[in-house]
C-alpha cells in the first residue's frame, strides 16, 4: 500500500514497518510457490514413516491400524524366535555381506580400468573403448537379465557353441543352478558398472597436475613409476570418497538385479536383504515383519553413513554429506 | 617402415609388451559389452527358425525384418510401448520443471525459513522408510494401479534439485536483480531469465531423468498388477520367465498365424520375441546415447555431489 504512507506523511517508521510487513508477504509468498512440492516430497519421502508403526501392530491387510492389536517387539524378537527363522535370516545376511564385500573389494577395478586406458596413446581407441565399456550401465536390469537369458540359457549362445565345439556333451545350466550365484552376481554387477565407475577416475586424472609427471621424468621415473608414484596417489582421494558411500550403502545391493536373477535354483544364495524384504512384504503379505526389517536395515544405513561421515571428517577435513 | 622405425626409438620391448596387452585387454573388454547386443540383433534380422535352433551366433542368415512388425501384434506390446513412453515423457518433463523452480527458489534468500526447508528436502537423500511403508501410502492414495504412480514419487528429486541450486548460484545474481527492478515477478524471472540460462544443467538432469524412467522396473513390480499399465521393462521380464506362455500367444493371434504358416523362417518363436522385444527396449538407450555422453561426469557429480 505505498500510497497510505505519502498521504500520512512519512515518518521513517512507519515507512520501514510497512517494508518490513511487505516483505513478510513476499517471504511467504515464496514459500506458498515451493509447498505443493514440499507436500509431495512430504508424502514420499516423510509419510512412509509413519507406516513404520504398523511394525509394532499384528496387521491384517484389509483392517485398519485401531483394529488391529498392539504386540510391540513381537515382530523384531519373532526374526530371531526359532532356529528355522535364524538359519533363514542368517543366510539373508551373509548373502548381503558377502555381495556387498566382494563389492568393495572389486571397487578398485574402476580405478585400474582408468588408469590402464589412459596409458592408451590411440585417442580413437581410447575414445570408442571408454564410450562401449560405459553403455552396460545404462541399460535395465532386465535388459541384462535378457542379455543373460541370450546367451547363458540352456538354448544360449555359450552353450550352443560349446556343444558344436564339443566343450559340454549338455547343456551346462547357467542360469538355473546354484553354482558360483555370488560370483555370477558379482560378475554382472562388475560388467555394468566398471566403465561407467572409471569415468570419475579419468576425470579426476585429467585435473592431475601435469608438471608432476614432469617433475617425476626427469627425475627418471619409467611409465610404470609414473603410473605407480603419480597417477595412482592423485586417483586416491576419489577413490576414499566412493569408497566411503559404498560403506554407507553397505546393506542396499538394489532389488533390481536380485529379483531379475532369483529363481527357485539359485534362492539359498541370491536371496538379499532387499529382495527378502520384498518377498516377504508383497509376496508372502506379511507386511509387519518385512516392516520391522526395514526399519532395522535404515537405522543401520543412517548409523553407518553417519560413522562414515565422522571418518571422513577426521582423516581428511572434509564431510561427505 | 622408416617412419616405424623412428617412432619405435621411444620404445622400451617392456613397453611394446605392455602395449600389447593393455590393448588386447580393452578390446576384450569392449567386444563383451556389444557383442551381447549384436548377437540379439543377428537373432531378431535371421530366420526365426535358424535362430531358435541356435545357429546365429556370428554373423546374420535369410535377413527379414518382419520380427519388428509382427511383434506390435502381440497382445500388451502397443499398450506397454505407450505406457513406457508416456512415463518416459510426462516424468522427464514434470522432474525438470520441478527441479529448475525448487533449485531456484532455494537459491531466494527471502524465502520463509529457506534453510529448514532446503535441509528438509535434502536430508530425504539419506533415509529410506522401506519398501513396504511406502506401498502402504500408495495404497491408501489410491495410487496402485494408477498411471501417476509412475510420475508423482519421482517429480521431487534433492540431487538435481541441489545441482540446479549450485548453477543458479553460479550465474550473476544481477541478471535477477535487474529483472526485478523492471518490475518482473518471481515466476517471470524464472520462466524468462532461469530456464534459459540454466539449460545446459538441465539437459544433463533431463537426459538422466529419462533413461531413469525408460529403464525402471521396480515400480510396476511393485505397484501395479493391472496388465493395461504394465511397462515396457516390465513385459520383458515376464516374456524372458514365461517363454511358453508366449508361444500359445503366439498360437492365438490369429493375425499372426496366417502369414507364419506361409514362412516357417518368419514365424514368431519365443526366441524371436524375447529378442526382438529387447532390441525394442534397447534402442532408445541407443539413440540419445551419442548425445547423452558429454554430460556423463556431470552425471556422476549428481550423484556424488555435496548437500
Amino acid at each position: 500500500m505505498p500510497h497510505t504512507i505519502e498521504t500520512t506523511g512519512t515518518t521513517s517508521a512507519v515507512k520501514e514497518n510497512t517494508l518490513h510487513k511487505r516483505n513478510r508477504l513476499q517471504s511467504y509468498k515464496l514459500f506458498l510457490l515451493i509447498l505443493p512440492f514440499l507436500a509431495l516430497l512430504f508424502i514420499f519421502s516423510y509419510l512412509p514413516l509413519y507406516g513404520w508403526v504398523y511394525a509394532f501392530f499384528d496387521y491384517k491387510p484389509p483392517l485398519k491400524l485401531s483394529q488391529c492389536q498392539f504386540v510391540g517387539w513381537q515382530w523384531f524378537t519373532y526374526l530371531f524366535s526359532n532356529p528355522m527363522q535364524i538359519s533363514e535370516l542368517g543366510k539373508v545376511i551373509v548373502n548381503t555381506l558377502a555381495m556387498s564385500s566382494l563389492g568393495i573389494l572389486t571397487s578398485p577395478l574402476s580405478m585400474i580400468f582408468a588408469i590402464f586406458l589412459n596409458e592408451i596413446r590411440c585417442k580413437p581407441f581410447k575414445k570408442a573403448a571408454q564410450t562401449l565399456a560405459t553403455l552396460p550401465n545404462f541399460i535395465s536390469w532386465v535388459m541384462i537379465y535378457s542379455v543373460a537369458f541370450a546367451l547363458f540359457s540352456t538354448t544360449g549362445m555359450v552353450n550352443n557353441v560349446g556343444q558344436a565345439l564339443g566343450w559340454f556333451s549338455e547343456p551346462v545350466h547357467f542360469l538355473d543352478s546354484d553354482d558360483h550365484t555370488w560370483l555370477a552376481m558379482l560378475l554382472w554387477g562388475t560388467w555394468k558398472g566398471l566403465g561407467w565407475g572409471a569415468i570419475m577416475y579419468l576425470a579426476s586424472i585429467s585435473n592431475i597436475d601435469q608438471d608432476l609427471y614432469e617433475a617425476a621424468k626427469v627425475d627418471g621415473a619409467g611409465r610404470f613409476s609414473l603410473m605407480w608414484h603419480v597417477t595412482l596417489p592423485g586417483l586416491l582421494p576419489t577413490y576414499f570418497v566412493l569408497l566411503m558411500l559404498q560403506i554407507a550403502n553397505f546393506l542396499t545391493n538394489g532389488l533390481d538385479q536380485y529379483y531379475v536373477f532369483h529363481n527357485s535354483f539359485n534362492m539359498e544364495h541370491i536371496q538379499v536383504l532387499d529382495l527378502y524384504v520384498f518377498l516377504l512384504g508383497l509376496g508372502n503379505g506379511s507386511y509387519a515383519l518385512s516392516i520391522a526389517l526395514s526399519m532395522m536395515k535404515t537405522i543401520i544405513s543412517v548409523f553407518l553413513l553417519f560413522v562414515v561421515n565422522t571418518l571422513s571428517k577426521v582423516t581428511r577435513g572434509e564431510s561427505l554429506i | 617402415m622408416e617412419q616405424t622405425i623412428r617412432k619405435k626409438r621411444h620404445y622400451t620391448s617392456g613397453d611394446i609388451i605392455f602395449n600389447i596387452i593393455n590393448y588386447t585387454v580393452f578390446t576384450l573388454i569392449t567386444l563383451s559389452c556389444i557383442y551381447p547386443f549384436y548377437y540379439m540383433f543377428i537373432n531378431t534380422i535371421s530366420s526365426n527358425q535358424m535362430s531358435a535352433n541356435g545357429q546365429i551366433n556370428w554373423y546374420p542368415q535369410q535377413i527379414h525384418w518382419k520380427n519388428y512388425i509382427d511383434v506390435f501384434q502381440l497382445s500388451g506390446l502397443p499398450q506397454a510401448f505407450l505406457i513406457s513412453v508416456l512415463r518416459t515423457v510426462i516424468g522427464t518433463v514434470t522432474n525438470v520443471l520441478a527441479s529448475a523452480f525448487l533449485g531456484f527458489m532455494f537459491t531466494q534468500k527471502k524465502m520463509w525459513k529457506r534453510t529448514f526447508w532446503y535441509r528438509f528436502v535434502v536430508i530425504t537423500m539419506y533415509f529410506n522408510a522401506g519398501l513396504v511403508p511406502l506401498f502402504l501410502v500408495a495404497y491408501n492414495l489410491h495410487l496402485t494401479n494408477n498411471f501417476w504412480i509412475y510420475i508423482l514419487p519421482m517429480v521431487v528429486q534433492p540431487f538435481n534439485i541441489i545441482l540446479v541450486k549450485t548453477y543458479v548460484e553460479s550465474i550473476p545474481a544481477s541478471l535477477q536483480e535487474a529483472a526485478e527492478i523492471d518490475g518482473a515477478g518471481i515466476v517471470c524471472i524464472f520462466t524468462k531469465i532461469i530456464l534459459p540460462v540454466c539449460s545446459p544443467i538441465l539437459a544433463t538432469i533431463a537426459i538422466f531423468s529419462a533413461v531413469n524412467q525408460w529403464n525402471s522396473f521396480q515400480d510396476t513390480l511393485i505397484y501395479i498388477t493391472d496388465s493395461r499399465l504394465y511397462s515396457l521393462q516390465y513385459l520383458l521380464y515376464t516374456y524372458i520367465n514365461a517363454s511358453t506362455s508366449i508361444a500359445t500367444l503366439i498360437k492365438n493371434n490369429p493375425n499372426l498365424s496366417g502369414a507364419a504358416i506361409a514362412n516357417l523362417a518368419t514365424q514368431q518363436t519365443p526366441t524371436s520375441v524375447r529378442m526382438t522385444v529387447s532390441i525394442i527396449v534397447i534402442i532408445p538407450i541407443l539413440l540419445v546415447y551419442p548425445w547423452f555422453q558429454r554430460y556423463f561426469v556431470k552425471g556422476i557429480m549428481i550423484g556424488s555431489v555435496k548437500g
